[in-house]
């Protein structure tokens, strides 16, 4: 890894009430890479994809994206940041039920002032991408899990983000549709260069990606250098 | 999985009888398959042989001679190089695998690496099946299915028994 990194974590800590999720955790991102957080339940692992999205702030220790350190942003500016430059991939119930999928994917871009026929435009290109072109026209509810897991999908990639967080992208689907998830999201995000930071407990989920972080009792180990 | 790198760790305690090292052998390793005694002399007499052990002492109570072995700095240098090296993913690794955290707790090696060590090469391979996979047909991905499926069962158990490492410590060392 010769380029600088594009986030990184140093000794970070968070508690929740008197129970401590980080306790030192350290990691970093480069750009384009797909790298698999893993750890077992309760490991401190979802709490790390937040802190690194800026989507919580640590108790101490520094988030830097970019060279920025995401702390000392306003809680506007992460908002931006986070509309812009990183995308998002949950387990289940991030789709607005209310809108079509074709809706759903662009509405990031709609967000960003974009007009409604070219954020359409680029959000029917990604549903294509992720091989569920035909459900443009219909609502959530009308898919299955893992139709709507790849709209999900589309709808993170659809702004260019130059990282998606995925936490536990494929828990709620069975075998099949998780790994077609897998693949349509490492491909599509390879092709664009954006980094990958998938939080899973699966190891098979984990064989998608380019190298491991372990998160054991809010600590972190990089197992590509254990080996 | 050697017998010879078995004996050698646990040497590491202490000089022992061919007929000790059997008994301790059987005792934490041999649920599925005890030791046999033409086994124990000949892996003895080949790690003498190797310089990995050495002769500590001859005895005679009331029966025949008992030869005592000692491990030599050449054997300990081999279990630790053992220990610290991963095990090629393979099916049926259980056995080998407990056998050196077993051990690694017994010599005061840091058995949590050791599974870690492992648990990168594991994933390392699974990497490399999955990228198969996506190049591959049908067939291919099927035959490469069994193989991760088999992986993830051994990646859970290291998962688990990392889990449980103090618990296996305090029983490895009662």
């Amino acid at each position: 890894m010769t380029a600088a990194p594009l986030l990184e974590a140093d000794d970070l800590h968070r508690s929740f009430g008197a129970t401590p999720a980080l306790d030192g955790a350290t990691m970093r991102v480069w750009p384009g890479e797909v790298v698999a957080v893993m750890g077992s339940s309760g490991s401190g692992k979802s709490t790390l994809l937040h802190c690194l999205a800026g989507i919580l702030l640590p108790d101490s220790g520094v988030v830097t994206y970019g060279g920025r350190d995401l702390s000392a942003m306003s809680e506007t500016e992460r908002s931006a940041l986070r509309r812009t430059d990183f995308g998002f991939v949950f387990q289940f119930g991030q789709l607005v039920p209310e809108l079509t999928c074709l809706e759903n994917v662009a509405l990031p871009l709609r967000l960003e002032r974009i007009r409604r026929g070219e954020a359409e435009r680029r959000a029917a290109e990604w549903l294509e991408r992720l091989e569920v072109a035909d459900l443009a026209r219909k609502r959530p509810g009308e898919t299955s899990g893992g139709q709507a897991q790849r709209v999900a999908v589309a709808r993170a990639l659809v702004t260019r983000p130059r990282v998606v967080f995925a936490d536990e992208p494929t828990g709620a689907l069975d075998s099949l549709n998780g790994e077609k998830v897998m693949r349509l999201l490492t491909q599509a995000a390879r092709e664009t260069a954006a980094a990958v930071v998938l939080v899973t407990h699966e190891a098979r989920v984990a064989g998608y990606s380019d190298r491991e972080v372990v998160v054991r009792d809010g600590r972190t180990r990089d197992l590509t250098r254990a080996s | 999985m050697s017998i010879g790198q078995v004996f050698l760790g646990l040497l590491e305690s202490g000089p022992r009888h061919g007929y000790d090292l059997k008994r301790a052998y059987d005792d934490r390793f041999g649920h599925v398959r005890p030791l046999h005694y033409g086994q124990v002399y000949a892996t003895l007499s080949r790690l003498l042989k190797d310089g990995f052990v050495e002769l500590d002492g001859v005895e005679q109570v009331d029966g025949p001679e008992r030869k005592r072995y000692a491990v030599t700095s050449a054997g300990v240098t081999d279990v630790d190089r053992w220990l610290s090296t991963a095990e090629k993913p393979e099916l049926y690794l259980q056995n080998t695998l407990y056998t050196k955290v077993v051990l690694a707790l017994l010599s005061g090696r840091s058995a949590a690496d050791l599974l870690d060590v492992q648990r990168a090469e594991h994933l390392r391979h699974m990497r490399e099946l999955t990228r198969r996979k996506a190049s591959g047909d049908l067939a291919d991905q099927l035959v490469c299915d069994h193989a991760l499926f088999h992986l993830e069962a051994d990646l859970r158990w290291l998962e688990l028994t990392a889990a449980r490492l103090d618990e296996l410590t305090k029983r490895v060392l009662t």
